[in-house]
Order: structure tokens, then C-alpha cells, then sequence
């Protein structure tokens, strides 16, 4: 439950930053996470991309709701894409799809946060 | 050869994964729907109430911990999860009652709440099982509960002993909670969650003390969310409760008309 099984990945797109998620996301991948979303930037929109995540339990809800509140702070958009369909349904379930814009690909995410 | 292993290898853990995501969270749902309401208990705000995450409440983001210490050789931490999860009730504070399925606590179950608050007034709310797995469990609320948001209760392993932990991440749901939570009620809420841990530790045999660790991750209001106040448990379970008497009274009509 408190160990560190996530890998996450920045690269920069013009104005946007990806963040590339891979493995199981808990609460312990807190600080991995925040250090990730720290090297992101100022980029006006964070986009995650879940296509390799193996796992997520409430804990790791949690800590999108947590970068949501650190990017709203920010003025940043907060995006999502690759869920798989489980995964969608969570962010239904948990209401998170209200604040986190969910996109099929990244071009989608990319061009909605204006990246050409 | 060893492409088809590697994807063999890959099928397989893409099958484990699929399987521990169907087991461990709750299917989709909509609306709450209580499929049986225990003898006794008032179910008020529940049935019909879509659920209410921290992002759709009103007030501050707290971030709240309890944690308690227990010697490993005395649980581990998932035999202390399994046990919180059977008798979850069993570990609240006087007058507060958690009418959950006989079988425990499980993804996706709706349990009502019947809580005793200051002056006697008996709030009717509840909860649904967001997740459940062998070392945690998650807790999600509907609208009008006193908070939005969700608690987890978790076991973790570390140094020869095993810590049980209960984390709230929650706004106040509209305007007034968010008054009463300033005015005495996030020190109640304190005391409940203390009191829990302390009762687990102690069926384990341990008197243990309650570590406590209180977060406020957004300082700022959704005032866009004072709406919320429609839907508030409080007052729909004071108005359920000053209409008492005229129930009552109806009651008592109905059985002067009929006949022995």
C-alpha cells in the first residue's frame, strides 16, 4: 500500500506537458507523482497518459484529486488519455471526469490543450 | 519462441489485472439504491442520491489521518483488515450506527448511517464500498452527507509493526456543514475517528495511541457548489424528525379506523 510501484515520465509539448504513467498507482506513489507534476512545469496543461497503467486502487484516486487541486492552483488544465474502459467507469463512479477532461488519444488531449 | 512467451506472460498479468480491477472496485452506478433497509434504521438521504466525491463539494479540502500502532506478532495487516472489515460497526462511538450488510463490508454494498449529533438530533445519511481489497477499504458518500469526499481505512506492515490507518479526504458538502464543521464539528469528527482506532487496536488487545495528522489541501470555497444545501441530510433529517408527532398522530387514526 505505501510502496512506490509507478513509474511516471514527463515530456514537453509546447505548451502542454504528457506525463507517462506506468504500473500500479497507490498512495505511495505520492511523491514520485508530485515530482513529476514538479518537472512538468508551468506547461498551461498536464496531460497523463494511463496506456500503461497496469493498476490503480483508491489511493491513487486520491492523488489525482490531490494534483487536480495543485493544478487548479496553478491555473492549469488537467487531462487524461489511454484509460481503458474500467478505468473510465472509475473516473465516472468517483466523479472525477467532472474536472479531468477525458480524451481518446493524445493528439485529441494535445489539441484541445491547444497544442498544435 | 520467446515472443510468444513474452506474450503469453503478458496475456497472463493483463488477465490478473483485469481481474483484480472487476473484484476490488465497485461496478458503475448512477444512483444509490439501498435494496433492504434494516429493521430500525431511517433512510432518509440516500436512495435516488448520486455520490459526492471531494470535488463536488463545498468547502476547504482537508486531508485528515489517524493512524495507531500495533505489534506485528499481535495482526497482520491483513487479518486487522479483514476483522475492521466484518466488524466495522462494532469499533464506532456510542449512538452512531453503521446498518452495513450481514457479510461485511464489500465493493459496490450501500450502508445507511443513523449518527447522534450535539442536542440529540439523529442525522440519517450513508455510504457506499467505492473499494475493498485485502489490506484497504474505501468509503465514498452520497450528496447531502455532511462531507463530500471518501475515507479510507488501510493496514501497512513496516518496522515489526502494523499500522491501521483511517484517511479522510473531504470538503464540506454545502455552506452551513461547512459553519458547522468550523464551529466544533472537525473536532467531532476527530474524536470519532480517534475513538475507532483506538477500539480496533484494543480488540487486538492494545492500548494504543491515535497519531493525527490534519492536511488542508485547498483553502479555497467552491462557492459555485452552495447548492449542495438542497440535498443536505441535516435538514431533511430535522424536518423528518419535527414531522414526528403528525405522523404520529396519522398513524394512530389509521388504527382507531380499523376495525378489531
Amino acid at each position: 500500500m505505501t510502496e512506490a510501484t509507478a513509474t511516471f515520465g514527463v515530456r514537453r509539448h509546447g505548451a502542454a506537458s504528457v506525463v507517462d504513467i506506468q504500473g500500479d498507482v497507490t498512495s505511495g506513489s505520492e511523491d514520485v507523482l508530485m515530482s513529476a507534476y514538479e518537472s512538468a512545469g508551468d506547461a498551461g496543461a498536464i496531460v497523463l497518459n494511463f496506456s500503461d497503467l497496469s493498476y490503480m486502487n483508491s489511493g491513487g484516486i486520491g492523488l489525482l484529486v490531490t494534483l487536480l487541486v495543485r493544478a487548479n492552483r496553478r491555473s492549469q488544465q488537467l487531462m487524461a488519455y489511454g484509460l481503458s474502459d474500467h478505468y473510465r467507469q472509475i473516473f465516472e463512479l468517483t466523479r472525477l471526469d467532472e474536472a479531468v477532461s477525458i480524451h481518446d488519444s493524445e493528439q485529441s488531449a494535445l489539441r484541445a490543450a491547444g497544442v498544435r | 519462441m520467446g515472443d510468444v512467451n513474452d506474450r503469453t506472460t503478458e496475456n497472463a498479468m493483463d488477465t490478473a489485472a483485469a481481474a483484480r480491477d472487476a473484484t476490488y472496485w465497485a461496478k458503475a452506478v448512477t444512483r444509490l439504491n439501498v435494496s433492504e433497509v434494516p429493521k430500525g434504521a431511517i433512510n432518509l438521504n440516500v436512495t435516488g442520491k448520486q455520490l459526492a466525491g471531494p470535488i463536488q463539494g463545498f468547502g476547504k479540502m482537508w486531508q485528515k489521518t489517524y493512524q495507531v500502532r500495533l505489534p506485528r506478532e499481535r495482526v497482520s495487516a491483513t487479518d486487522l483488515i479483514a476483522t475492521w472489515k466484518q466488524r466495522f460497526p462494532d469499533f464506532w462511538p456510542e449512538g452512531n450506527l453503521f446498518y452495513g450488510p450481514l457479510t461485511g463490508i464489500a465493493p459496490g454494498e450501500v450502508a445507511l448511517l443513523n449518527m447522534t449529533l450535539p442536542g440529540g438530533m439523529t442525522l440519517s445519511t450513508g455510504v457506499m464500498v467505492l473499494y475493498a481489497d485485502e489490506e484497504s477499504f474505501t468509503l465514498m458518500t452520497p450528496q447531502g452527507h455532511m462531507f463530500a469526499g471518501w475515507i479510507t481505512f488501510s493496514a501497512t506492515e513496516r518496522d515489526g509493526e502494523t499500522v491501521a490507518q483511517a484517511q479522510v479526504l473531504m470538503r464540506a458538502s454545502d455552506p452551513i456543514f461547512e459553519l458547522g464543521l468550523t464551529l466544533g464539528g472537525h473536532r467531532q469528527e476527530d474524536l470519532f475517528w480517534s475513538h475507532t482506532l483506538r477500539e480496533v487496536a484494543a480488540h487486538f488487545g492494545e492500548a494504543a495511541d491515535v497519531d493525527t495528522q490534519v492536511v488542508c489541501v485547498d483553502k479555497r470555497r467552491q462557492w459555485s457548489r452552495w447548492s449542495n444545501v438542497w440535498h443536505s441530510s441535516a435538514i431533511r433529517s430535522a424536518g423528518y424528525m419535527l414531522g414526528a408527532p403528525i405522523r404520529g398522530a396519522r398513524d394512530l387514526a389509521r388504527r382507531g379506523r380499523t376495525p378489531d
